[in-house]
């Protein structure tokens, strides 16, 4: 247990001003369980992070301390400039979360999982309707509107699933293994939707099991027993393991875990 | 007697309110297609395909839970439609969605699955202890309170209590990280040298590797069946591997190259389908050259099995728009 006690906080250096993520010995406890022991990093503007980790490495507790669903035992936190213990319903509404599990309505239609979703994050409603005519179209999906989200193959539901995440335009789309148990050709497709969205300055936080796709990511953070053991480009992370590939440098570090699966 | 034997099996579902039809096989009509394929004693066996292809309904059927709509399937000879009762003592079946009883702990879990088949924990401990002994420290524990990679052990132990000759497991490893997927497959072949047939789904491309012989599955057709080693073997155009700094820039380019089948990012490089006597790698060097892009090396690789997927899925793939 080495759990970072912070210290009383500077103000933000500017390169944490441009930073859509910044933690400080972010710390989550269950009893006398750490899920998360003081993990501190910071994710730029623009930027496709890839959150890996083993099974139980505490992953899904750190995303729900960053989303703003869960409240930090120890340490501090900022996404998209707020505080996510004090200012969590702030931070709600500057964030996108899309997860395999959960992402549309089945029994309602496209355009009104849409309206939806816009309603909920607060776009304007007259902004709605020509927002939703964009991203049909950008899509390939115009005729398809007035469909039930059930009646739509798996992969143009992930695609629509990732197009309302972040159709509220959010500083940052949190993906919770957006691409399980699609097909080769869809996931690639996604990715380059990911690509596209990242052009536009909108930021990626992406956990996945496919090692491929972390080499996708501009850096990668690997967890391991509620730390983060490893955080660099994936080039980087391969010279410093001497790996060929991301899938070496993951089973090197995870099969470092001392806690398990529990 | 076969462990296992199926022939033209259907069975189809409306996706939702659509004409579409999920499912195995698909209706007679023009594109009407049927599932046959058989599995030998001791083989391991892999079914392998995305969401929604299909895996699941055809484990059912199997696992004597479904009727299909047309065909016939076997176990050791018998049919899964009328010899159910029997065919249920022989086969051990691993659900895809955690299926133990969350309120009782592991070792009353497994207790309670030795008793319906009329035997103990003990008499079987032998073909489960490579695997139970993994997760014996929490035997008190509940079930619902394990982790998935424990709740897996459990469910496979289960799955096996009662000592089946073939062992069902609908996508045992979805949803679990590269490490414990791969100790996954080692207890599978631990199973195996005992002489059990497995018949195993998974979406993951690469798990492929560790099975005797595969199924390729999408959208209730199988697209090929063979070992791996000779599925990639039928693969009949040459690729390509570029690796450079600009993945993306240089996926753009690629693709406008005459001569160029495909390109997809496969981690760290692209691979580039092309014709058999078509671009080598040196001319892609010098179109790519040509086109301004700098950075990169071409190279000619070995296909791997999400390669032979991508490229017998590329004609008619139809969840583009």
């Amino acid at each position: 247990m080495n759990a970072v006690i912070p210290t009383p906080l500077s103000p933000l250096n500017p390169d944490q001003q441009t930073a859509v993520i910044h933690t400080e010995g972010l710390t989550k406890t269950f009893g006398s369980f750490t899920a998360v022991d003081g993990i501190s990093f910071t994710v730029q503007k623009g930027e496709i992070f890839g959150f890996l980790g083993a099974n139980g490495a505490g992953k899904t507790t750190a995303m729900r301390m960053l989303c703003g669903l869960s409240k930090p035992s120890a340490g501090k936190g900022w996404v998209a400039g707020y505080d996510i213990a004090s200012q969590s319903e702030q931070v709600k509404r500057r964030i996108g979360y899309m997860s395999q599990k959960f992402a549309l309505y089945e029994d309602l239609r496209v355009w009104e999982n849409i309206r939806l979703y816009g309603g909920i994050y607060g776009v304007p409603k007259d902004e709605i309707a020509p927002r939703t005519e964009a991203m049909l179209a950008s899509l390939g999906l115009s005729d398809q509107r007035n469909s039930y989200v059930t009646d739509l193959p798996l992969g143009w539901k992930q695609k629509l699933a990732f197009s309302v995440a972040t159709f509220h335009q959010p500083d940052i789309v949190f993906l919770d293994e957006p691409t399980g148990g699609v097909d080769p050709a869809t996931r690639r497709q996604f990715w380059e939707l990911i690509y596209q969205a990242a052009d536009q300055g909108i930021t990626i936080f992406v956990t996945t099991h496919y090692m491929d796709e972390a080499e996708y990511c501009d850096r990668v953070s690997i967890m391991v027993d509620g730390r983060i053991e490893a955080l660099d480009s994936p080039s980087n992370l391969k010279r410093q393991f001497q790996a060929d590939n991301m899938d070496q440098v993951f089973r090197q570090l995870a099969r470092k875990a001392t806690r398990g699966q529990d | 007697m076969r462990p296992l034997s199926v022939h033209a099996l259907q069975k189809n579902y409306h996706l939702g309110q659509s004409e579409a039809f999920v499912g195995l096989g698909r209706p007679d009509g023009s594109g009407s297609s049927s599932i046959s394929f058989e599995v030998d004693k001791g083989e391991i066996f892999g079914i392998i395909g995305p969401d929604g292809a299909g895996k699941t309904t055809l484990f059912r059927i199997l696992a004597t839970l479904l009727l299909p709509d047309s065909g016939s399937a076997t176990v050791e000879g018998l049919d899964v439609c009328k010899d159910y009762k029997t065919i249920r003592h022989r086969i051990g079946y691993m659900p895809g969605r955690f299926s133990l009883y969350k309120d009782l702990s592991v070792i009353e879990n497994l207790t309670f699955f030795a008793t319906l088949f009329n035997t103990t924990v003990d008499a079987n401990k032998a073909l489960i202890d490579p695997i139970y002994k993994q997760i014996e420290p929490f035997k008190d524990r509940l079930a619902g309170k394990l982790s998935g990679g424990m709740k897996q052990k459990l469910a496979l132990s289960c799955a096996l209590v009662h000592k089946p000759s073939l062992l069902l497991l609908d996508e045992p490893t979805t949803g679990v990280d590269a490490v414990s997927r791969s100790e996954f497959w080692d207890m599978l072949h631990t199973l195996k040298a005992e002489g059990i047939t497995i018949l195993v789904s998974t979406p993951y491309m690469d798990e492929a590797q560790r099975c005797d012989r595969v199924a390729l599955i999408q959208e209730g057709r199988f697209l090929d069946i063979d070992s791996p080693a000779g599925i990639v073997d039928r693969f009949d155009q040459q690729l390509l591997a570029v690796q450079g700094d600009r993945v993306t820039r240089l996926l753009s380019a690629i693709r406008q190259i005459k001569g160029v089948k495909h390109c997809h990012a496969f981690g760290d490089s692209l691979h580039v389908t092309v014709e058999k006597a078509g671009l080598n790698p040196d001319q892609l060097t010098a179109l790519l050259t040509e086109k301004g892009q700098t950075g990169f090396s071409v190279t000619t690789i070995s296909p791997t099995i999400e390669d032979c997927f991508l490229e017998l899925t590329q004609p008619s793939h139809s969840s583009k728009p």
